[in-house]
Parts: structure tokens; C-alpha cells; sequence
């Protein structure tokens, strides 16, 4: 077995350990936002609850995860991730990911910006399964623009 | 004498390499894959007998409008079917599904009647209904499932009644393998004068099928999932059905004469197939019959049968890791192994076996309200062909036991 580009993909402590034992599971009672994706291919889920303090920033996240490994651990460091940034800021995140995923190294600033999620190259030598690392991300931006909408 | 290593010989992916493993194919509910004598064939159409059917006076044309015809013919006889006008070509079972509901049921379902459809029909036996069972204020039902993924029969006279206008049902389950009693059915609903459609996407491919032994109204079929090309299927239906009922897309070649106001429908099977057909992959299906038959269908299914009662055997060696669907008698199933298990994601153990060169599916095989049912979202599926093997079926095993290690105590 190929077992090095295995290890790159699920050798990596952070997403064994994420996947394991997702962060951030209370789920919110009243959240201000609900953000949830459904990949229909595979049928993996994810639900978030976020709550916003007075400035507009993340101030709590509940987060569920129904999937693979990649699927799970993804939203959990995301839901660790966007804490204490506005939603803007948290689109600019999604941003970043989404090239890195792509082959876009990031920098050393955009990398403590990115946190455990810096631990999802390894999906890049598995190109079918980038959506499940990406799917957390589209729930939350998905949400985040219907937000934006709705505000004067 | 079946020799698995001679029919090998003659799919020339079979000898590729996978990550340096060798490919080990156990995706074939998904699609087959393809002998020579069908890629010859294909080949061998376009360089000598290239041209439209039913049309030109010239000598290609008439050729290959006999190559095109005599493909039905196989696909007629590979199915018992009475004659070759009750084969309508296709693109693949879901276009031969579609067709009926968009024409037979236009005319036959009205408000209060029921369509009834087992609980492991693929999207494409069941969407098609939802849709005509709207649109029409009819209601759909659904048989119930028993604990080992196959129908509940206890209550079936509940369910087949006089209101019953269409029993639309899979032969064999591409979710979990299950063979359903389609004949004791049909003759129940049948005797109920509802119209019979079997979905026969998995078991044309893999055991022997007859219409008339079946006695079922309509039955669908993809090329591609028995050796032949994709985009090329069948509808077959009885003549007096298709006789009646409405064209399903209209244009050249289904029309008998045009005037600038109207048109006549052409004869059967042409009234079904406007535009010009899919022709070479209608010849490749064709070979493909051919191919079949020269090994023949008792001899495939015997083989996949002992292949599927020692994988279930060999299995048994990962009972507590893992859940299993579908009846434990390999008479019962078709080679289609579908499991489960709550400590790693049909997603990751898919992954894993690819890196050891096994092509499996993961996911919910177009069966989500089946997967739901089970209790899962998705489910990991090996699923057998004629030129699979023990040696195989041991790999998937050897790759199983390590991935489930890999991820459950991190060992290698």
C-alpha cells in the first residue's frame, strides 16, 4: 500500500483528532445565524449555530459534522478558526482556504490565520476528495452572503 | 469448464495498474467493464460500416442499418422477448424508465390509483413516480423492508389491490444486492390488472432474464453495467403497450408521413427512437450480448454465486467490525456486497482500498431513502462480475483489515 500519500492524508494528527473529537459540539439554543450544506454525491452533512457579539464578531459556534474523516475534521477546525473575526474577516478565511486547497501556498501571516486547517494539504493529492474539505466552508459562506443581503 | 483466467484475458483494463497494485475492479453495479470483442466491434464499425440507418439507398447505409437491427435482434433474444419490434433503444435504464412515464402513464394514471414501488428502487425507478403520482393525484406506495433488506412480503395483499395501476420494481438491488420476487409479484398484481415494470439494470447483466417467464409488461436495461459501451440502453414492452401508447420525442425518423400541420407515427420500434439513434454503441451492445452468451447467463451467475457465498464466508472474519446488507444467502443476491461501519466513513475506506489498486463504491448508490432505511448515509459496495476472483475477493478483505486498523487504533 501507498502508504506515505495515505499518511499525508489521514496520518496527520490534527484530523485524526479532529474527526475524533469534533470542537465546538454544544449546538447553540437561538443562534443569530444557522448555516448548513448537504453534499449530495456523498450525503455528508454540516450544521453550524453561530452567535455574533456587539462588534459583529464571532463570539460562539455550535458545530455538527456527518461524514468522512476529511468532511468532519474540516468543520471542526473552521468552527475553532472563525472565532473573534467579523464576517467579512471570516470570508477572507474561506478565501485563503479555498486557495490553498488549490496549490496557493499561504503565507506565514495567512497561515496563523488558517490555523489547524493548514493541516488539509495532504487532500490536495487527493483531488476527488477537496469537496469533502470544502463543504463546512460553503455552508458558512453560503450563509454569510444571505446575511450580508438582509442588512441595511 | 468456466476459466475465469481465459475470460480475464479478454478485458484489457484488467491488467492495469493502480498506484503499482493490480487492479482490482469490484465496481461493477457501477459499470462493467469492456472485452475486446466489444471494442473490435466498435472499432470495426466505424472504420468499414459508418453511416445513418433507415435512410440512405447507398450500400453503407443499408449496412448499417443491418448491423443496427441485428444488435435488437440479440437484445430481443437475450431477454426472450417475442420479436424485436418490442425493443426500443435507449440511452440507459433511466431514459427507458422516463419514457414510460412520460407516455404510458400520461394515459393510464389518474387521481386515486396507486403506483407501487419497492423500498431499494434506485433514484431512477422512484424519482419518475413521485413526479407522475403528482402531477396525476395519484398515490405512491411503498412496499415495506425487512430486517435483511429485502421486501416484507406479510402485508403485501394490503398493498397490491384493485387501485393499483402500476407495480414498478427492481430485479436485483444496486444497493444492496437483494433479488426480489419479481415473478410471484407480477403474477400478484397481474391478477389485480395493474401493468408490470421491472428495472432490470443489475440482473440482465448477471442472471438470466425472460420477459415472457416473468411475464412483466415493460422491463429496462443499461448497456453499459453488462460489458457494452455507456449511453446506450433498452425498453422492452409488450407490442400491444407500445402499440397504444403516444411517442415519447417526436422529429425525423419516428414519423411515417409529414405535412406541414401533421404527422403519422412511424412503425414499432422507430415510433420510440427520433433523431438519429446512438448506432455504434447499439452494435457494441450487441456484441456484448453476443459475448454473454457465448459464456452464457446460468454459467455468469453460477460463478458470481460461489464468488458471493465466499466472500460472505470470508467476511465473516470482520463480522464485528462490520455491518452487512442484504440476504446472507448468495442464492438470494446478486455479487453485490454492501457494509457498513461506524468506526470509519464508507468515504475513507474507499480511499484506502483505491491506494491498494480496489475500485469500490462508496456512498448512497442512488438509494438514499434505501440508506436511510438501513439507518446509515451511506454505505461501502463491492459488487462482482464474470472475470472477478477468490484472489480478489481475499485483497478486499487483507485491504479491509488494515484500513480498519489504519483508523481505529492508528496502527499500519
Amino acid at each position: 500500500m501507498a502508504q506515505n500519500d495515505l499518511d499525508e492524508l489521514y496520518g496527520n494528527d490534527l484530523i485524526r483528532d479532529h474527526n475524533r473529537n469534533p470542537r465546538n459540539s454544544a449546538k447553540l439554543n437561538s443562534p443569530d445565524l444557522v448555516a448548513d450544506a448537504v453534499n449530495p454525491f456523498c450525503g455528508d452533512e454540516a450544521h453550524f449555530q453561530i452567535n455574533l457579539d456587539g462588534q459583529g464578531r464571532v463570539s460562539e459556534v455550535g458545530y455538527e459534522g456527518v461524514g468522512c474523516a476529511i468532511c468532519r475534521s474540516a468543520g471542526s477546525m473552521l468552527s475553532e478558526v472563525i472565532k473573534g473575526h467579523t464576517l467579512e474577516g471570516v470570508e477572507e478565511i474561506s478565501g485563503l482556504f479555498q486557495d490553498m486547497m488549490f496549490g496557493v501556498e499561504p503565507s506565514e501571516e495567512q497561515a496563523a490565520l488558517l490555523g489547524d486547517l493548514t493541516s488539509m494539504t495532504g487532500v490536495r493529492a487527493f483531488p476527488i476528495r477537496i469537496k469533502c474539505a470544502l463543504l463546512a466552508w460553503s455552508a458558512i459562506e453560503d450563509r454569510i452572503s444571505e446575511h450580508q443581503r438582509r442588512q441595511p | 469448464m468456466y476459466d475465469v483466467k481465459k475470460i480475464r484475458e479478454d478485458f484489457p483494463i484488467l491488467s492495469r495498474k493502480i498506484y503499482e497494485k493490480p487492479l482490482v475492479y469490484l465496481d461493477n453495479a457501477a459499470t462493467s467493464q469492456t472485452p475486446r470483442q466489444v471494442i473490435e466491434a466498435l472499432v470495426d464499425y466505424y472504420e468499414n460500416s459508418n453511416a445513418n440507418v433507415h435512410r440512405g439507398v447507398h450500400h453503407l447505409s443499408q449496412e448499417a442499418t443491418d448491423l443496427y437491427e441485428s444488435a435488437r435482434v440479440k437484445v430481443a433474444k437475450f431477454i426472450n422477448a417475442r420479436e424485436p419490434e418490442e425493443i426500443v433503444w435507449t440511452r440507459n435504464t433511466t431514459e427507458s424508465i422516463n419514457l414510460v412515464a412520460h407516455t404510458w402513464a400520461q394515459e393510464h394514471i389518474g387521481p386515486g390509483d396507486e403506483i407501487i414501488v419497492t423500498p431499494m428502487e434506485h433514484h431512477s425507478n422512484l424519482v419518475p413516480w413521485q413526479k407522475v403520482a403528482a402531477d396525476k393525484g395519484a398515490t405512491l406506495r411503498i412496499l415495506p423492508l425487512a430486517k435483511d433488506a429485502s421486501i416484507d412480503l406479510s402485508d403485501i395483499d394490503e398493498y397490491i389491490t384493485p387501485r393499483t395501476k402500476l407495480l414498478a420494481m427492481v430485479h436485483m438491488s444496486n444497493g444492496v444486492g437483494t433479488i426480489n420476487p419479481v415473478k410471484e409479484l407480477t403474477a400478484k398484481a397481474k391478477k389485480m390488472g395493474a401493468t408490470v415494470l421491472v428495472d432490470a439494470a443489475q440482473s440482465a447483466p448477471h442472471m438470466p432474464v425472460d420477459v415472457i417467464d416473468l411475464d412483466c409488461d415493460f422491463l429496462a436495461l443499461s448497456g453499459h453495467k453488462m460489458l457494452g459501451p455507456t449511453g446506450i440502453g433498452a425498453l422492452y414492452g409488450r407490442r400491444e403497450l407500445l402499440e397504444e401508447m403516444d411517442p415519447f420525442l417526436t422529429g425525423g425518423e419516428m414519423v411515417l408521413e409529414v405535412w406541414y400541420d401533421r404527422a403519422t407515427w412511424n412503425d414499432l420500434p422507430m415510433k420510440f427512437e427520433a433523431g438519429t439513434p446512438n448506432i455504434a454503441d447499439a452494435v457494441g451492445l450487441g456484441a456484448a450480448v453476443d459475448y454473454l452468451q457465448d459464456i452464457g447467463m446460468e454459467n455468469i451467475r453460477d460463478h458470481e454465486i460461489q464468488l458471493t457465498r465466499y466472500a460472505l464466508e470470508a467476511f465473516k472474519e470482520l463480522e464485528e467490525e462490520l455491518e452487512m446488507f442484504g440476504p446472507s444467502d448468495a442464492e438470494k443476491r446478486g455479487g453485490i456486497l454492501s457494509f457498513h461501519t461506524d468506526a470509519v466513513h464508507p468515504h475513507d475506506l474507499g480511499t484506502f482500498l483505491d491506494r491498494d489498486g480496489i475500485a469500490v463504491r462508496t456512498g448512497h448508490h442512488c438509494t438514499m431513502p434505501l440508506m436511510r432505511s438501513l439507518g446509515v448515509i451511506a454505505s461501502a459496495r463491492a459488487s462482482f462480475y464474470l472475470y472477478n476472483t477468490e484472489e480478489e475477493v481475499d485483497a478486499l478483505v487483507d485491504s479491509l483489515k488494515r484500513a480498519l486498523r489504519y483508523f481505529t487504533d492508528g496502527a499500519k
